[in-house]
């Protein structure tokens, strides 16, 4: 654990310090599961004023392995509709996978790109095959072989 | 029936082969594929006799030095022709992958560009080394205690030592990457050469990564496979593009006798083209609960009701209470199967009328999905009660041998018959799932007519090979299980030529399977 724990450690601090806008810290216990909201910045009405909550979990390999990230639902933080994120909060997102995933991306760079792909995204819609996705999904996200068909997205 | 000159007693292998055919060596044999056949008429019978076998493929098989030879020759071809280090040419090569033409050309436009893209710029620095620079935070780990060691490559992205190693251990062990390791910075396109590597890794690691890098020239080549038996580390070198596959299905035997398609890498499927194939077998797996009591390994007698269990390969059934004969797999009559009655391999479409309604109609679909699931999960569960049978009756045999004096090679034609069981029923069973999808047209009876020929052939081998230790002994049994073994192996021939050929030509219809 030493490992991530150090790395973790000066990334709560700097979230304590300063946050970009729309990015809340909710509560970082310890240095396995933070919880972190955000708010897309511009008008788009998929997603005006909402508030979304992502989960984090961290490995003791953080950053050299990615963290597991899923948008959870709550009384007031609804999953955002999006073609890639599955309505039970998992996202494919390829940065997530450990082909796109690089050591130098933090909590912070993957909260700002999940704000950006909520902002660019004009589809009122789940990915394809999401309710049987849901229905049987068993595997961890960072087990599941997405095909990143479309990053444009 | 025809003769059985072509064929004599022989295995599969033998069958396989083509003694008319000399330009290939004996690794694979080779027809048709090349040249278009545009002739639509069949006399099935009489061109398996001819040369003509389509589902025949042309491959070559490599063994790891073979492997390792191509690459050393090719590395010093390069190495020759543009004067470069051998480590370099390497490099340079497994950047291109493995596509020399091109590398040659690209170096003689624009030396400098191809070594910078593939991490091999111009070294003023010196070789790699790690250093320890005053001030310095790792990015990664956010450490920046006095001393720490660091190391950056050419592009200038500096980590410390013990965060490279973290993140090479990483994309070696856990992601099995090798040849194309880019720098951690996200962004950065500088590739990891062999060199840091060794400078920053155990040597365990190190032979994994190099045991890696061999592997990217099979895997950069579309004409080369790995066999993917486990543990075998040969590769498999073919012609077929994927382009060609929805009109040829080519299959391949390693030397380690595995028999793998080489269009998706699944064991044998002929006939079955390789897209059928993953169809049917998501659907199985998407329906597996609707169809799994079917493939259950009991059912009831149809006459006493009395539970019968099936304990071999051979699907005549015969009750131990009532004496009843049956078929396994339709439950019908046994003594109507060997005669014009049998037609246990056709689904028998019902007619519009009896399927009016929606409920209706996807019943009898559903019905037609169990009739080919149903013969097809049969086949694969006998082959493999075939096989036990076969060791149980291995080990009879040597008994036998020493009671009776009978020779090992004389007691081989078993060895023959399990082969013979074992690769007819891999065909039959594919051959259901090529049905499925089949459109009723006038090929489709003619092909009926051969799945029921071989069927039946394999059935009555089956039997015959699960008869008591004592009786297998007889000569006159013998005779027969070798005249069937021959048999079933010549129906399996004519079966695939004939779907083959019509593949081929791209005679046969598909449906979406309702
Ligand atoms: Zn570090
Ligand atoms: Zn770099
Ligand atoms: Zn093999
Ligand atoms: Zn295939
Ligand atoms: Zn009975």
């Amino acid at each position: 654990m030493a490992f991530a724990t150090k790395r973790l450690g000066k990334e709560l601090k700097k979230l304590h310090e300063s946050l970009p806008p729309g990015i809340e810290l909710v509560s970082a216990e310890d240095f396995q599961d933070w919880l972190l909201d955000i708010r897309v910045l511009d008008a788009n009405p998929l997603y005006l004023n909402q508030t979304y909550r992502l989960k984090f979990k961290f490995s003791a390999q953080y950053p050299i392995e990615p963290p597991e990230v899923v948008f959870v639902n709550t009384k007031d933080r609804p999953i955002p509709m999006h073609p890639h994120i599955y309505s039970n909060g998992i996202i494919c997102l390829d940065l997530l996978g450990s082909q796109g995933w690089t050591p130098i991306q933090n909590v912070e760079s993957i909260c700002m790109s999940l704000q950006s792909m909520l902002t660019g995204n004009s589809k009122n819609e789940r990915p394809e095959g999401d309710q049987q996705f849901v229905a049987n999904n068993r595997r961890r996200p960072r087990d599941i072989d997405f095909y990143y068909h479309d990053n444009t997205v | 029936m025809d003769s059985d000159e072509d064929f004599g007693m022989s295995s599969e292998e033998d069958v396989l082969e083509d003694s008319e055919n000399d330009n290939e060596s004996a690794d694979g044999t080779d027809f048709g594929i090349d040249e278009p056949e545009p002739d639509l008429g069949y006399t099935q019978k009489e061109q398996v006799k001819k040369e003509k076998k389509t589902f025949d493929t042309t491959f070559k098989v490599y063994h790891p030095d073979d492997i390792q030879a191509q690459q050393d020759d090719l590395i010093d071809e390069v190495n020759m022709i543009l004067d470069i280090r051998k480590e370099d040419a390497a490099i340079l090569l497994r950047h291109f992958r493995w596509n020399k033409e091109r590398l040659i050309e690209d170096y003689m436009d624009r030396p400098r560009k191809v070594l910078e893209d593939a991490g091999l710029g111009p070294s003023t620095t010196g070789p790699p080394k790690l250093e320890v620079i005053r001030g310095f935070m790792c990015d990664i780990c956010c450490e920046d205690e006095p001393g720490l060691q660091s190391f950056a490559m050419k592009c200038g992205h500096r980590y410390c030592a013990d965060c490279y190693r973290q993140y090479l251990n990483q994309k070696i062990k856990e992601e099995g990457e090798a040849a194309r390791i880019q720098c951690p910075q996200d962004g950065c396109k500088r590739i990891l050469d062999a060199k840091s590597l060794d400078l920053l890794v155990t040597s365990e690691l190190q032979n994994r990564y190099h045991e890696l890098l061999t592997r990217t020239y099979v895997e950069d080549k579309e004409q080369l496979k790995w066999c993917p038996a486990p543990d075998c580390q040969n590769a498999i070198e073919c012609g077929i593009k994927k382009k060609d596959l929805d009109r040829v299905v080519p299959t391949v035997a390693c030397d380690c006798k595995h028999r793998f398609c080489f269009g998706c890498g699944l064991a044998d499927h002929q006939p079955a083209p390789c897209d059928l194939v993953k169809k049917w077998l998501k659907k199985c797996a998407d329906d597996s609960e609707t169809a799994n009591w079917i493939s259950a390994n009991t059912k009831e007698c149809p006459k006493c009701n009395s539970t019968i269990e099936k304990n071999g390969g051979c699907n005549h059934m015969t009750c131990r209470k009532c004496k009843h004969e049956f078929c396994w797999m339709c439950m019908g009559l046994w003594s109507e199967h060997g005669t014009s009655w049998y037609n246990c391999n056709r689904f028998e479409e019902k007619s519009g009328s009896e399927a009016r309604d929606a409920q209706a109609k996807s019943r009898v679909s559903l019905e037609r999905y169990l009739h080919y699931y149903n013969r097809y999960a049969n086949h694969e569960q006998s082959a493999k009660l075939d096989k036990d049978i076969f060791t149980k009756t291995e080990k009879k045999m040597i008994s036998l041998q020493t009671a009776s004096g009978m020779s090992w090679i004389e007691v081989q034609y078993l060895n023959s018959a399990s082969h013979a069981l074992q690769t007819c029923r891999q065909t039959l069973k594919w051959t259901y799932a090529f049905a499925f999808y089949l459109k009723r047209v006038n090929l489709t009876e003619m092909f009926e007519d051969n799945q029921k020929d071989l069927e039946m052939a394999v059935e009555a081998l089956s039997e015959m090979f699960e008869k008591p230790v004592d009786e297998l002994a007889n000569p006159k049994l013998k005779v027969e299980i070798m005249d069937k073994t021959s048999y079933c192996n010549k129906r399996r021939v004519i079966l695939l030529a004939d779907t083959a050929d019509n593949l081929a030509n791209g005679a046969w219809e598909w449906s979406n399977g309702h």
